[in-house]
């Protein structure tokens, strides 16, 4: 496992930022894809945006956004009027061979 | 940019009937490349510089192994894999080979089995556990819906019409059409996405003879031209593309194409879009700026309505089946039957300008070639 992995099976949500123009780099690498210096792995804030959502079997999955450059799919539960842009909460994620990102509404 | 480039056409072409089959990829390939040598009057493999393989099969050396199966000792020989654009970008590659002069006659090859690991992108954590590609189709639909206005009425259109097309394209996966209610009534796999919203992944091999002005002459006094070329890739991750209502990629891959060719929306008679689900036709019809943002859908309709065969004559990827690797090539065959005017049943009268649109991992990468007669 990487240690992208290993952080998130620990729920903890770390991507990798340049050390020297500090530039989010998701997903993650080695080095920074404008100047190519290396990362550091830092936390990444829970808080995210809404930016589309559709529905499987009843489940709500959705591409939302994180300190407005990281986007990724995940989960939303107990999806209640939705609307894009609101704000969500990550409030869980994990890894299991793939990556899991959950997410829930905020009032 | 573009500058003395010697002028590259199509020769002859071959295909396997799409279908599922325990035959390997380089028989596929083979199965398809024996019409060309049949059917094209004075080529044998000594002719071939070039022989380049399309897959995203896990098969190594495989344009060596293709060589010497038909006998060819090339100069240049290698694979090219994209994902599901990897056939027009081996059009491309070659195309180049031979405009450059480092060749006169490239073989292109493409092929896949339906169990593809072209499938699913894995490298892409951004997509986490959603990484089928129906997820970005979905979310892509909804984003066109809260912008456009599109009805899943207007998805099952492209569908209806892409099936009805493919029963006149004796390589087609399906045997059958499928009508707009049978869309509309198809198992929905997400709220937006139903099951005849998805191309099918299947076996298939698409082989194509390209030549330079400065022989193509010994081999066929019809040749199709590549005038147009576009290809544009902004990323690898799904989650990059900044809008989803539309395929920014395949806007610039076509404003490029358009460029070299001196062609315009306004000059195409006949497209194939990669129609790999319903939604994807709509956006591309709308990027490659055949209709104006928000107006697909209805063209599409119209197109349905009255039996015009102007987009995905062969029945697209919806109607034909899926498999990866071939798809750029067989769209690319389509087009130059349809300006050589031997399409038969699907044939667009008096078509003389051709666009192709292929595109990879939700048109993270878009490929635009235009032909003309």
């Amino acid at each position: 496992m990487s240690r992208f992995e290993e952080e998130l099976k620990n729920n903890n949500f770390v991507c990798s930022e340049c050390s020297k123009c500090q530039k989010i780099v998701w997903p993650p690498s080695e080095y920074c894809n404008k100047c190519f210096s290396g990362v550091t792995w830092r936390q990444v804030s829970r808080n995210a945006i809404l930016l589309e959502y559709s529905y499987e079997n009843g489940e709500c999955f959705c591409l939302a956004e994180l300190e407005g450059q990281i986007r990724l799919v995940g989960k939303i539960l107990e999806p209640n009027k939705l609307e894009i842009g609101q704000k969500l909460v990550l409030e869980k994620c994990d890894y299991d061979g793939s990556e899991k990102f959950i997410f829930k509404t905020i009032e | 940019m573009i500058c003395n480039l010697r002028k590259v056409g199509i020769v002859s072409s071959g295909l396997t009937k799409f279908a599922k089959t325990e035959v390997s990829v380089e028989s596929l390939m083979i199965s398809s490349i024996k019409p060309i040598f049949d059917n094209t009057k004075n080529l044998s493999q000594t002719d071939i510089d070039v022989v380049l393989t399309s897959t995203n099969a896990n098969e190594k050396y495989l344009a060596s192994i293709v060589s010497e199966l038909a006998g060819i000792s090339p100069k240049i020989s290698h694979s090219v894999e994209s994902l599901c654009n990897s056939g027009t970008n081996c059009i491309v590659s070659a195309f180049s080979y031979i405009s450059s002069g480092l060749a006169d006659v490239a073989l292109v090859t493409g092929a896949e089995k339906s169990n593809s690991p072209g499938l699913v992108l894995n490298w892409d954590k951004s997509r986490g556990q959603y990484r089928h590609p129906i997820y970005w189709s979905s979310l892509f639909t909804s984003s066109h819906m809260r912008k456009h206005g599109t009805k899943m009425e207007d998805l099952a259109y492209v569908s209806a019409k892409n099936h009805r097309n493919a029963l006149d394209n004796p390589y087609s996966y399906f045997d059958r059409s499928y009508s707009f209610e049978e869309v509309m009534r198809s198992k929905n796999l997400t709220d937006n996405v139903r099951l005849l919203d998805c191309s099918m992944p299947c076996d298939g091999a698409a082989s194509i003879l390209l030549a330079s002005e400065d022989v193509i002459q010994k081999f066929t006094e019809d040749p199709v031209w590549i005038t147009g070329i576009g290809q544009r890739t902004l990323s690898a991750g799904f989650a990059r593309s900044k809008n989803l209502s539309s395929m920014y990629s395949t806007s610039l891959a076509s404003q490029d194409a358009y460029r070299m060719s001196h062609s315009s929306p306004s000059t195409i008679d006949v497209a194939e879009v990669h129609d790999a689900f319903s939604i994807c036709e709509i956006m591309a019809l709308e990027d490659l700026k055949l209709v104006e943002p928000g107006k697909a859908a209805e063209f599409v309709k119209n197109l349905h309505d009255t039996n015009n065969k102007k987009i995905n004559p062969r029945g697209g990827l919806l109607g034909t089946g899926h498999p990866l690797g071939a798809t750029g090539i067989a769209q690319t065959i389509e087009s130059y039957q349809q300006l050589q005017g031997t399409a038969g049943k699907r044939q667009v009268e008096k078509a003389k300008t051709a666009l192709i649109h292929n595109m990879s991992a939700a048109a993270t990468s878009s490929t635009v070639l235009i032909l003309q007669s």
